[in-house]
C-alpha cells in the first residue's frame, strides 16, 4: 500500500523547502507516490538507479559537488546498501537524508515480515536516527531530520509507513 | 597489454582541470601521476561505487570533465552502474576501467569469465555516448585528446597487464580528506 498522493505531495514540497536538488532512488510499494511526485516537481531531478547501493555513492557525489540530494527507495534496499551505508553516509559523516519506505509496518499488529522486524534494530545499532512519516501531519519530520543531519553530520532516516490505517 | 603505470600517466597528463575519482589499482598509482591532486578523490569505502559517485560529482557539476578511473572488478560488482549513467547521460563523465584480468588488491585471483567478457560491449549495449577499447599504449595516447573532447559519457577499457605483485592496501577515505576535496571543488 503506498502514501496517500496529498501526503507524497506534501512531502516533495516539504523537501523543495529544504533545497532539495535531487532524488536518488528506486520507487518501491510504500515510496511510489512520492517517487512520481518528485518526478513533476519543478526544481527537483530524479536519479532513477538499478540497485539501491548507487543511491548513496551517486548521492555522495552530488553532496560533495554542492547540490542536496535525498536518498529514496524501501527497507529491502537499505539492507542492499549496507555497505555503501557503512562505508560512505557513516564512516564520512554525510548529512545525508535517506527516505525508506517501510515495507511491513503495522502500527497496530505485531510485525510479520523480516524486512520491517529487522529495520530499526538495525538503524540503532548503526547509530541512525529515524522518524516515521505516515500522513501529511508528520511531513514536518523531514525539516527536523534536515536539520539534525547537518548538526550531526550524519545521515537520519525518515521512514515512509503506510501500515497504520 | 597495456603497462597501467604508463596509461595513467597520459591521462594524467590530458586531464588538464578534470576531477578524477580513482579506485582499486588506479587508487595507489594515480597520486605518483597526478598534476593536479587538489581535484583528486582517491576512493574507497564501497567496493564498486566509484562510477556512482562520479556520476553525482558530474551531475552536481556540469561545468567540471569528471574522469573515473575504476577496475573491471569493481564495475563487476555494481553493472547496473552502466544504466543508471546512461539514462542520465552526463556529458561531461569519462569513465574508464583498468581491465587486467584479476582482482589485483587481494593477490592476483581472476576475475568471473576472465577475458571473455568485453566491458566495452555492456557499455554500449548500455548506450554510452562513446566507447572505446585499447591494448597498445601508442594507439592510446595518440587517440586520447579525442577521445576526452567528446560529449559523453564516455566509456573506455584499458587493457592492462596483470600485474603480480600486490598493491599497499587501498587508501582509506576519510571525512578530512572529503572536506579538503570539497573545499578544493568549490573553488575550481
Amino acid at each position: 500500500m503506498d502514501l496517500k498522493t496529498s501526503t507524497a505531495d506534501k512531502i516533495v514540497r516539504e523537501l523543495r523547502k529544504c533545497g532539495v536538488t535531487h532524488v536518488v532512488g528506486l520507487p518501491d510499494g510504500e515510496s511510489n507516490s512520492v517517487y512520481e511526485a518528485a518526478m513533476t516537481q519543478d526544481g527537483l531531478t530524479v536519479v532513477p538507479i538499478c540497485r539501491e547501493g548507487e543511491a548513496v555513492a551517486i548521492a555522495a557525489g552530488l553532496l560533495l559537488g554542492g547540490k542536496i540530494p535525498v536518498v529514496l527507495h524501501q527497507n529491502t534496499g537499505f539492507f542492499e546498501a549496507g555497505d555503501s551505508i557503512r562505508g560512505l553516509a557513516l564512516d564520512l559523516h554525510l548529512p545525508l537524508l535517506m527516505m525508506i519506505g517501510y515495507r511491513g509496518w503495522r502500527r497496530d499488529k505485531p510485525l510479520t515480515d523480516s524486512a520491517a522486524i529487522f529495520l530499526e534494530p538495525m538503524l540503532d545499532t548503526w547509530g541512525i536516527q529515524h522518524y516515521l512519516v505516515e500522513s501529511e501531519n508528520d511531513v514536518q519530520a523531514i525539516s527536523r531530520g534536515f536539520k539534525e543531519a547537518n548538526e550531526t553530520q550524519k545521515p537520519v532516516v525518515i521512514l515512509l509507513g503506510t501500515g497504520g490505517g | 597489454m597495456i603497462d597501467d603505470f604508463e596509461a595513467l600517466k597520459v591521462i594524467s597528463e590530458h586531464r588538464d582541470q578534470a576531477v578524477v575519482v580513482a579506485t582499486m589499482t588506479a587508487n595507489f598509482i594515480w597520486p605518483q601521476v597526478s598534476t593536479n591532486p587538489g581535484l583528486d578523490l582517491m576512493f574507497s569505502g564501497a567496493m564498486g561505487k566509484a562510477s556512482s559517485i562520479g556520476l553525482g560529482l558530474a551531475l552536481a557539476r556540469p561545468d567540471k570533465q569528471v574522469i573515473v578511473l575504476d577496475g573491471e572488478g569493481s564495475l563487476l560488482m555494481n553493472l547496473g552502474t552502466l544504466v543508471t549513467i546512461a539514462e542520465m547521460s552526463p556529458r561531461n563523465l569519462v569513465h574508464f576501467v583498468l581491465d587486467n584480468n584479476v582482482y589485483r588488491t587481494s593477490g592476483g585471483q581472476p576475475v568471473p569469465n576472465v577475458g571473455k567478457t568485453s566491458y566495452t560491449g555492456l557499455a554500449e549495449a548500455a548506450s554510452y555516448a562513446n566507447v572505446y577499447s585499447f591494448d597498445d599504449l601508442l594507439s592510446f595516447k595518440n587517440d586520447i585528446e579525442r577521445v576526452l573532447k567528446q560529449a559523453g559519457p564516455t566509456f573506455i577499457t584499458l587493457k592492462t597487464i596483470p600485474a603480480k605483485e600486490r598493491p599497499p592496501y587501498p587508501l582509506t577515505l576519510t571525512s578530512s580528506i572529503i572536506s579538503r576535496f570539497r573545499a578544493a571543488l568549490q573553488s575550481a
